[in-house]
This record gives structure tokens, C-alpha cells and sequence, in this order.
């Protein structure tokens, strides 16, 4: 029967099917080739096992790394908040006790745990890959299926290796055409959530399909299927191809020799077959796209950078009206108001949605030779330590500090307000992050979700900008001097 | 877990739709490695507002919440189910639930009662017009009934079947260890290991 690639890597994990839809009938049970754990989400599920006098199943299928709680500067200081660095001493403990790799602070595999695990090349095509966060879907770009679980399903998983799930239903997203200049990937996710909405994916796996997204890099692949949460899918995937083995090849844990040949002969066969059918169909045009940003605060509330701040009226729903009446008073926004005229205080850079090489290299391309504007602060934070190494060796460091902006250690950072890297109340934040939920970035605070090169743009102009707005950079210093 | 087949108790009104966990437990409560005691950090933000529907009588000793559409969105953290519980809360009625809210709420005996907008909006009346008044929430029959209101609700029946006896989910697993085992030995080599660790 021709299957989609959700259900072909489903099926192929199923340890025991379930028994129907009887009033006690149980789901699949789904083995988990990969999970991933940090801080926040495990402590409660180590102290269960212990509890119950279980153990950890797979430690050679686990592993962890610091990451929510961790300082962006002074990493080689005590962590000062006395319950973060509780949390995470609680994390060292527990790894040791159940023999769980761990990659703390300071190692150079240490990072957001979405940009650890690809980089170390654990993530493959067709796994079952899971972890206590709801980004875990990022790792849906490899064609594995990934998804956020809570810390009971954490517990589950250290237990058995397994989950109990029930199927999911399917849906394409084709993205036809070319991506204009200054469109990237973020573009593309945060349109695809204004146009299905917050709860568009709900009960569904997401693949995202067609030229434009065949033609995108790995790491913009992970932008896209990271944040398919907000649009209420638990996982996103895009099926592997030639641009996925290249990222993978020579990877520390990528099969060698006899057994990568038998893995990619297994990958290519991870395709949605041609006659399969999904549950349901969503088109967006790449040629037409612009770069778009949030106004509100869920992601779904999101326009074109070149439009305006919509009024409440603009609604039909009762609910996505008040809503929106809500969202503007707490962003402090009047409607009518072109996203453009909107001042930031703060530029952000990083998240697992944003923070990898790609990233990082696109945003140093608009700033290189400019000059920040000098009422923002940028942070650039990159994904992971070895991100940030691989950064600096290129000399992107010297491009962000010699523009003004603050270049940070690897970790979740101003994503989430959960570490020192926070806004104040009222603060605008343009912030390459995925959610602009109320209070999200710190109390009060006020985010504007955008991709790296709108945000570099707009961390010139001091107001919300695409490449496009700005001035053609000033020549490099060296020509100058040869034509004086 | 304990059993839940019937629950009565003053239904809050929540008229807002996409609460989303940050919401319901904003992250900096969840530095704590404790599974218990997070009832002052439920709404936290919202709850600093006078006019917030938990700083009103006799809402504040609410235990079933009915909430606008796509409640639960956004972060994993079960934080959120867990702050709920410790509140008081023993149901949510929603006509749309997160993917993972739901799960978390199964797994931590809190009952994600999937009920018509339309009969949410009769609901939110009923309760507006007459504070206090109770809400019952029958897994058995999967019927809410509020005043006059009688609404069904959906619910996945593994989910309600395991609530309903109060199963350990990962119990009910290990029944099945002899199946994961079997399947353990058929994985393909090519499969990557955590262990030993392998470095660039």
C-alpha cells in the first residue's frame, strides 16, 4: 500500500500494533531510537525511576546536554541564580547515577540540545527521535520523525525506550517556486503558521514538500520543521535527499564504510510514495513570499514585513478578534501602524530555530561593514559550542563585535526567560526566536519573531527591516585606500 | 494515578483563546526539581492583575476550567498540567487541545475534556450570569453538565479508559517487555549509539 514518509517511519518502529478503536483498546507502541534530555524536563523523571526502583533502559540511546538554565556569559563561573544551578547540578547527579552521556557547560559538544544532536550526526534519516521539549520536531529535517514529549512520556521513554501513541494524521505542505533575496526559510515557516494557524497542525505530522524546500540547505530545513509546533503539529519532516547525507557524511556518529552504504540504501527508500495520499494539502507560492514578521503574541499572528498592523476588525472569528484587541494592548502596537515605523530596543539572534552556521553567516553578511544603530542591543548567540568555534574561525565573531553586538556562549538564551538573557518590561525584542507568547522573553516584554537576515536589517536601521531597506554598504577599507 | 469518573466542582470561565503554557506557567518556575507544589505559579502573570478571573470569589476555589480554543499551545513542559492540578483544577474544557497538553494531562490523571465551542459559549454564560455556579464532568457518560446545560465531550478511550482505572502507563509497558526485546534484536546496525562517545 503507497505510504507517506510519517507513516513508513512509524510503521517501521512499531513494536506491538495496537488493537483498534475498542473503548480499552490500545495505541502503537512506538520504539525511540534517540532521546534527548536537558535540565528543565528531566529531574522529575529521573526521581520516578528511582522511585519505582526502575532503570534506565538505553543509556546508549540518551544523551544530554545543558542548556536552558546556562549563563551566556561568565560559563566559567558558578551559575549565580542558586535554583539554575540546582537544576543543573540535579542533571550531572542523575547522569552519573544512570550512566547517561552528558555534555556540560564549557565541553565543545555543549549547546541547545536541537543543534547538538544533528551536529553530531545522531540525528538520522528514519529514526524515532524524541526529547522533554516541544522543538524536538527541528530534527523532523532529516526525515526522522521527532517530537516533544512531557516529562511523564520522558519517564516512559528512560523506561522502556518506548512510547504509546496513537496515529497521526498527515499533512503536505508544498512550497512550489523560488525564494526572492532576502527570504529565507523563517519566512516560509512563519507563513505557513499565519496561513493554517496555531492549531492548523493539531493531530497531524507535517512534510513539507516541493522545489523550494528541496532546494533549502540542512539548516534551513531545521528552521522550517522547528518550529511546525506553532503551528500545533507535535512533528514537521522533510525527506532526505542528496543535501541530507552531504550534511551527514563524516559526521561522529554517521555509519562509515559497509554501514553507510546500507543506511543510505535504507534512506532513499524514506519518500512519500507517489500515489500515497495525505489527509490534507497546503500550498504556498516561494516566488510571492516576502520576509514576514509576528505583530501579535502567538506565532499565527504574523504579516509581511511590508504591511501594516492589523486591526482587530480585520477578523471575522469573535475569538481571533479579541485575540487580537488583547495582542496589540500588550505589545503596546496601534493598528494601522506599518510594521516597518516599529522601533526595537532589542535584537536577538539565536534560539534553536535560528542559531546554526547558516544563521550566523547570513546575518554577518548584512552587518559586515555597517554600523549598528546605537539605541539597540544585539546578542548573537550561537546554537552550540562547536557552532560557536566554527564561527569564530571564520571570523564572524570580529564581524558582530566590530558591529556593536554582544557575541555570546551557546545555549537557549533570550529565547525563553529562563536565564540571565531577558527583556525588561516594555522592552521590543526583534528576535530570531520561535514564540511570542506574553512574558516569554521576560516580563512584559514585547517580541517580534523574524528571520536572521531581518533581523540583522533591522539591528542597522533601529526599526523593524528587510536586506532590501538598507543603503549599499560602504566599500571595504582596503579598496578605499588603493583609489586615494 | 487515581481514578477519576466523575467530578463536581465551580466552573471559571476563561474567556481566551491560544493560552499557551508560558501562560499557564511562565519559565522561570521551572528551575524547581520537584513534581509537586506549583500551585502559586499557575497563571502567574495574569494572576497579578486584580481583575483576573482566579482573584475573584468564588472563581479562586474553581476546579474545573472552560477555556477558549487551543489551549496548552506551545511549550512541552508539563509544568503547566502539574500547576493545575496543585491549583485544584480536575478538568479543562476546551474545544481545542494542544497535542502534548493533552498527552501530559492523560498521563497526570487531569481530565482535557474536548467540548463544542458553541456549548463552551453556553457554558461561559451560564457561569457568568450565576458565579459559583458547579460544573459537573462525567468521564463515564462523557457528558459536562452545567445548570441546564448538558454537553457531551470527546475524549480518546484508551486515555479515558486508563483514568477511569487509574493505570501507571509505564507499568502497562513493561507488560510488554518480551515485545520490545523481540524488536530491540531486529534494529539495523547502521542505527547510531550514544555510547561510546564519538567526537569531532
Amino acid at each position: 500500500m503507497a505510504k507517506t514518509l510519517a507513516e513508513k517511519v512509524w510503521d517501521a518502529h512499531v513494536v506491538r500494533k495496537g488493537d483498534g478503536d475498542g473503548a480499552n483498546a490500545q495505541p502503537d507502541l512506538l520504539y525511540i531510537d534517540l532521546h534527548l534530555v536537558h535540565e528543565v524536563t528531566s529531574p522529575q523523571a529521573f526521581e520516578g525511576l528511582r522511585l519505582a526502583g526502575r532503570k534506565l533502559r538505553r543509556p546508549d540511546l540518551t544523551i544530554a546536554t545543558e542548556d536552558h538554565n546556562t549563563p551566556t556569559l561568565d560559563i566559567d563561573k558558578p551559575i549565580a541564580d542558586l535554583t539554575s544551578r540546582t537544576q543543573i547540578q540535579t542533571l550531572r547527579n542523575n547522569c552519573a547515577e544512570f550512566g547517561v552521556r552528558l555534555h556540560s557547560l564549557g565541553d565543545a559538544e555543549q549547546g541547545i540540545v536541537h543543534v547538538v544532536g544533528p551536529q553530531l550526526g545522531l540525528t538520522q534519516p528514519g529514526m524515532t527521535v524524541v526529547c522533554g521539549d516541544s522543538h524536538t520536531s527541528t530534527h523532523g529535517a532529516f526525515g526522522a520523525l521527532a517530537m516533544g514529549i512531557g516529562t511523564s512520556e520522558v519517564e516512559h521513554v528512560m523506561a522502556t525506550q518506548t512510547l504509546s501513541l496513537k496515529p497521526f494524521k498527515t499533512m503536505a505542505i508544498n512550497v512550489e517556486g523560488t525564494l526572492r533575496p532576502g527570504v529565507t526559510a523563517k519566512d516560509i515557516i512563519l507563513a505557513v503558521i499565519a496561513k493554517i494557524g496555531t492549531g492548523g497542525g493539531q493531530g497531524y505530522v507535517l512534510e513539507y514538500r516541493g522545489s523550494a524546500i528541496r532546494a533549502l540547505s540542512m539548516d534551513a530545513r531545521m528552521t522550517i520543521c522547528n518550529m511546525s509546533i506553532e503551528a500545533g503539529a507535535r512533528a514537521g519532516m522533510v525527506a532526505p535527499d542528496q543535501t541530507t547525507y552531504e550534511f551527514m557524511k563524516g559526521r561522529p556518529h554517521a555509519p562509515q564504510g559497509a554501514e553507510w552504504d546500507a543506511a543510505v540504501e535504507y534512506w532513499n527508500t524514506l519518500r512519500t510514495d507517489d500515489d500515497a495520499a495525505f489527509d490534507v494539502e497546503v500550498d504556498l507560492d516561494a516566488d510571492t513570499l516576502e520576509p514576514f514578521v509576528t505583530w501579535g503574541t502567538n506565532p499565527g499572528q504574523g504579516v509581511s514585513l511590508s504591511q501594516a498592523v492589523p486591526s482587530p476588525e480585520d477578523f471575522g472569528d469573535e475569538n481571533a478578534k479579541a485575540a487580537a484587541e488583547r495582542a496589540l494592548q500588550y505589545m503596546g502596537l496601534e493598528a494601522g501602524t506599518p510594521m516597518k515605523d516599529i522601533r526595537v530596543d532589542t535584537v536577538f539572534l539565536g534560539s534553536c530555530t535560528n542559531s546554526r552556521m547558516e544563521d550566523l553567516r547570513a546575518a554577518a553578511d548584512i552587518i559586515r561593514g555597517r554600523q549598528k544603530d546605537p539605541n539597540i542591543r544585539m546578542l548573537v548567540v550561537p546554537g552550540s559550542a562547536r557552532v560557536r568555534l566554527e564561527a569564530e574561525a571564520e571570523g564572524l565573531d570580529k564581524v558582530f563585535k566590530d558591529f556593536g553586538a554582544e557575541w555570546r556562549f551557546a545555549g537557549c538564551s533570550m529565547c525563553l526567560g529562563m536565564n540571565p538573557d531577558q527583556l525588561e518590561v516594555g522592552e521590543r525584542c526583534a528576535s530570531t526566536s520561535n514564540r511570542n507568547f506574553e512574558g516569554r522573553q521576560g516580563k512584559g516584554g514585547r517580541t517580534h519573531l523574524v528571520s536572521p537576515v531581518v533581523a540583522a536589517a533591522t539591528a542597522v536601521r533601529g526599526t523593524l527591516s528587510s536586506p532590501s531597506d538598507l543603503e549599499p554598504a560602504p566599500e571595504p577599507a582596503a579598496i578605499r585606500i588603493d583609489a586615494a | 494515578m487515581e481514578k477519576f469518573t466523575k467530578h463536581t466542582g465551580i466552573g471559571v470561565p476563561l474567556r481566551q483563546s491560544n493560552v499557551d503554557t508560558d501562560q499557564i506557567i511562565p519559565a522561570v518556575y521551572l528551575k524547581r526539581i520537584t513534581r509537586t507544589g506549583f500551585e502559586d505559579a499557575l497563571f502567574s502573570a495574569w494572576r497579578k492583575d486584580p481583575s483576573f478571573i482566579l482573584n475573584q470569589e468564588p472563581f479562586n476555589a474553581g476546579s474545573v476550567l472552560v477555556a477558549g480554543p487551543d489551549f496548552g499551545t506551545g511549550s512541552s513542559r508539563e509544568h503547566a498540567v502539574w500547576a493545575l492540578k496543585d491549583y485544584g483544577f480536575k478538568a479543562v474544557l476546551s474545544s481545542r487541545f494542544a497535542d502534548i497538553f493533552r498527552g501530559n494531562s492523560g498521563k497526570q490523571g487531569l481530565l482535557a475534556a474536548q467540548v463544542a465551542q458553541d456549548d463552551i459559549e453556553l457554558i461561559w454564560k451560564e457561569l457568568e450570569n450565576a458565579p459559583g455556579t458547579q460544573v459537573t464532568v462525567d468521564l463515564e457518560s462523557k457528558t459536562v453538565v452545567c445548570g441546564n446545560i448538558v454537553a457531551p465531550f470527546d475524549i480518546d478511550d484508551y486515555t479515558r479508559w486508563r483514568l477511569l482505572e487509574g493505570l501507571d502507563d509505564i507499568g502497562l509497558t513493561l507488560q510488554q517487555e518480551a515485545d520490545i526485546t523481540a524488536y530491540e534484536a531486529t534494529r539495523p546496525a547502521f542505527k547510531p549509539k550514544t555510547l561510546p562517545a564519538k567526537l569531532s
